[in-house]
């Protein structure tokens, strides 16, 4: 876009697709921001207006804080794995010769799998208590089975949604050390730099830009995980696994009370473009240049 | 010190052999240059005595110590890769110092071999840049202060100039040359380019198909070729190579001679005694200014390119006379070998 000419140009051919753009996110947004202002709710026919009283409701509510470290812990937990994991298995699979096309095709296959199949594979063939795979391997081992979904919550919904997640990060993360000068790496032989150093100091560098955007992408949909959750604990025991996501849901959906449910929506999307602000200040800047 | 022997090496990438027994002695301080065409083994060969290749078979050996097993690091080498493989991340500081804190050397003495380095190479206003914000020239000046600040024992060059433009390429040329005389450190360097090897060279080594050729000063190799391949390769424009009567005649399977030791008489003439003189047609004239090289059709032969003073005026389809200078032919015999 050298000339103005040509800026004005480009502006006018993309106005039509950022006016629909923007409609298709106002609208419902002015939608919720109207009903989260309203007392609505859907067992009860009449409405009034019920000005902040929603938000106070909403923030006050003990569930929403708790809700909210669960969606950090959630998040967080996810990321550390994947971004860990994540480097661990391309590592590997970029050392891997024979069988390359098939192991590469059997990692990236949990991606392809809907969040509530993957759920309900998880919750009725792996983790469940009588029956599934891990209670028969920790039989194996003269262990008692450990009963997921009631003892360890929390634990068992990061695994399920970190199972989906990894192959993501490890597909981009390969493709990235396919990516990787090997001069560089024969030079720093040369040098002297033994693996380790040769990790620390070339590849992880290398690695930075696409671990930024594995990072960017996985907190968007991470934020708003819901049917892993509705699958396997319903939000339980009590409030442990209940995100952000799933408390709007169980106040719209299970009490029928859509002004409330509207409130919190506009606070989790104030908050996730918080976690956004902050996400870009750490990450984008890797991603310039 | 630095002396670089290699006897009968070979290297085989899966069934196919790619050098075929190599012997070689480098001398310390010297400049050798590999030269030959392109798939010959050059760069393969200087990766062996790199380390960063294992050999098939034969031995490395580094002052007289055997390194055919030890790890590049460790031997002491090191090397500037044609794509320079610079760390991206790093700046130009810190690239020339990684080698020296790989060695866990003190940081007062990375510093100063640092600074020294960035001196003598120009550098010392780009330390704190990254290499993706340098001219390919500085570039390249990076990847040598990177080579030399180890203080090797040898340095391994492969095509270090091959990505700079002409005029740069000549100004490198000489900043190599001098750093090496300078620093009297051996150096292997790698090149498809004749006029690096004659003008860089103490020494050349001509390789073909994974084989050594011939091995000597830039002088011996241009006078006294051992073998046709090596006659036809080292020197440019190419010596005039022919086979046929006028070979035998003079006792050899193939006659070579110089462009510049063809002499070009306008018109017919007679050769002296004891002398060859060949009639032909110019079918191509290429005036230089200073020389004008003749492309002369003669019968028998096949074409001959004759080199002579810009002065002289032929013209495409004038009857020449070619009079080779009868003690610079060059004779080689059925194995194409140079006749004594
Ligand atoms: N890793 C490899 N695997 C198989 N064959 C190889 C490998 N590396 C090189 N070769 C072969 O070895 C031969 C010599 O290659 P090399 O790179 O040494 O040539 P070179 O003289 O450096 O050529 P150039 O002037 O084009 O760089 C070539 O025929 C090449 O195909
Ligand atoms: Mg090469």
């Amino acid at each position: 876009m050298a000339t103005q000419q040509t800026q004005k140009l480009a502006r006018i051919l993309i106005a039509p697709s950022i006016i629909l753009l923007l409609l298709w996110m106002i609208v419902p947004l002015a939608m919720t921001a109207w009903f989260s202002a309203l007392n609505y709710n859907l067992l009860n026919s009449v409405t009034s207006f019920a000005g902040l009283g929603n938000y106070r409701y909403f923030l006050s509510n003990p569930a929403f804080l708790s809700s909210l470290l669960n969606t950090l812990v959630l998040v967080g937990a996810v990321l550390a794995i994947s971004a860990f994991f994540g480097v661990l298995i391309a590592l590997l699979l970029d050392q891997v010769i024979v069988g390359r096309r098939v192991v590469r095709l059997m990692l990236i296959a949990p991606f392809f799998v809907m969040p509530t199949v993957s759920a309900l594979i998880w919750k009725n063939l792996l983790m469940n208590p009588v029956s599934g795979l891990l209670a028969w391997l920790w039989r194996l081992f003269g262990l008692a089975p450990v009963d997921w979904f009631t003892q360890v919550p929390m634990l068992s919904i990061i695994l399920i949604v970190a199972w989906q997640w990894l192959p993501f990060a490890v597909l981009i993360l390969l493709t990235a050390l396919q990516s990787l000068d090997q001069e560089q790496q024969e030079a720093a032989l040369m040098d002297g730099a033994g693996p380790f150093d040769r990790f620390f100091h070339l590849t992880l560098p290398h690695l930075a830009r696409p671990l930024s955007i594995v990072i960017l992408i996985e907190t968007i949909f991470l934020l708003t995980v819901f049917a892993e959750i509705y699958v396997t604990t319903g939000g339980g025991p009590g409030v442990e696994t209940t995100n952000l996501a799933y408390l709007i849901y169980s106040q719209a959906l299970l009490q029928y009370d859509v002004g409330a449910a509207s409130a919190g929506g506009l606070i989790a999307v104030v908050l996730a473009n918080i976690a956004a602000i902050f996400l870009m200040r750490i990450v984008g800047k890797n991603l310039e240049t | 010190m630095g002396r670089i022997t290699l006897e009968g090496v070979t290297k085989s990438f899966d069934d196919t052999k790619v050098i075929h027994g190599a012997d070689l002695e480098i001398e310390d301080g010297k400049f050798v240059v590999f030269v030959g065409p392109s798939g010959c083994g050059k760069t393969t060969l200087l990766r062996l005595i790199a380390g960063l290749e294992d050999v098939s078979g034969g031995r490395i050996l580094i002052d007289g110590k055997d390194v055919t097993r030890l790890a590049p690091a460790k031997r002491g080498l090191s090397m500037v890769f044609q794509s320079y493989a610079l760390y991206p991340h790093m700046s130009v500081r810190r690239n020339i110092a990684f080698g020296l804190k790989m060695a866990r050397m003190p940081k007062d003495e990375i510093e100063r071999r640092v600074a020294h380095a960035a001196g003598i190479l120009n550098l010392t206003d780009y330390l704190d840049r990254r290499p993706g914000q340098l001219s390919g020239g500085q570039r390249q000046r990076v990847a040598i202060g990177r080579a030399i600040v180890r203080e090797p024992k040898g340095f391994l060059f492969d095509e270090p100039l091959s990505n700079l433009d002409a005029a740069l390429r000549v100004q490198m040329r000489l900043e190599v040359t001098r750093l090496q005389k300078q620093l009297k450190t051996t150096a292997v360097y790698v090149t498809h380019d004749q006029v690096e090897a004659m003008t860089m060279a103490d020494q050349i080594v001509v390789l073909q198909a994974g084989r050594i050729e011939q091995v000597g000063t830039p002088l011996e190799l241009y006078q006294r070729p051992a073998n046709v391949f090596v006659a036809g390769f080292i020197g440019s424009p190419r010596m005039n190579l022919f086979e046929g009567p006028v070979a035998k005649r003079n006792g050899a399977t193939t006659l070579g001679v110089r462009p510049e030791h063809l002499r070009v008489q306008p018109g017919e003439a007679v050769a002296p005694a004891g002398c060859e003189a060949w009639g032909g047609t110019v079918i191509q004239a290429e005036h230089l200014g200073s020389d004008t090289f003749v492309y002369v059709d003669v019968p028998g032969i096949g074409t001959l390119d004759a080199r002579c003073t810009g002065e002289l005026r032929v013209q495409v389809g004038d009857t020449v006379t070619l009079l080779p200078d009868m003690y610079q032919l060059h004779r080689f015999d059925a194995q194409q070998l140079a006749m004594a």
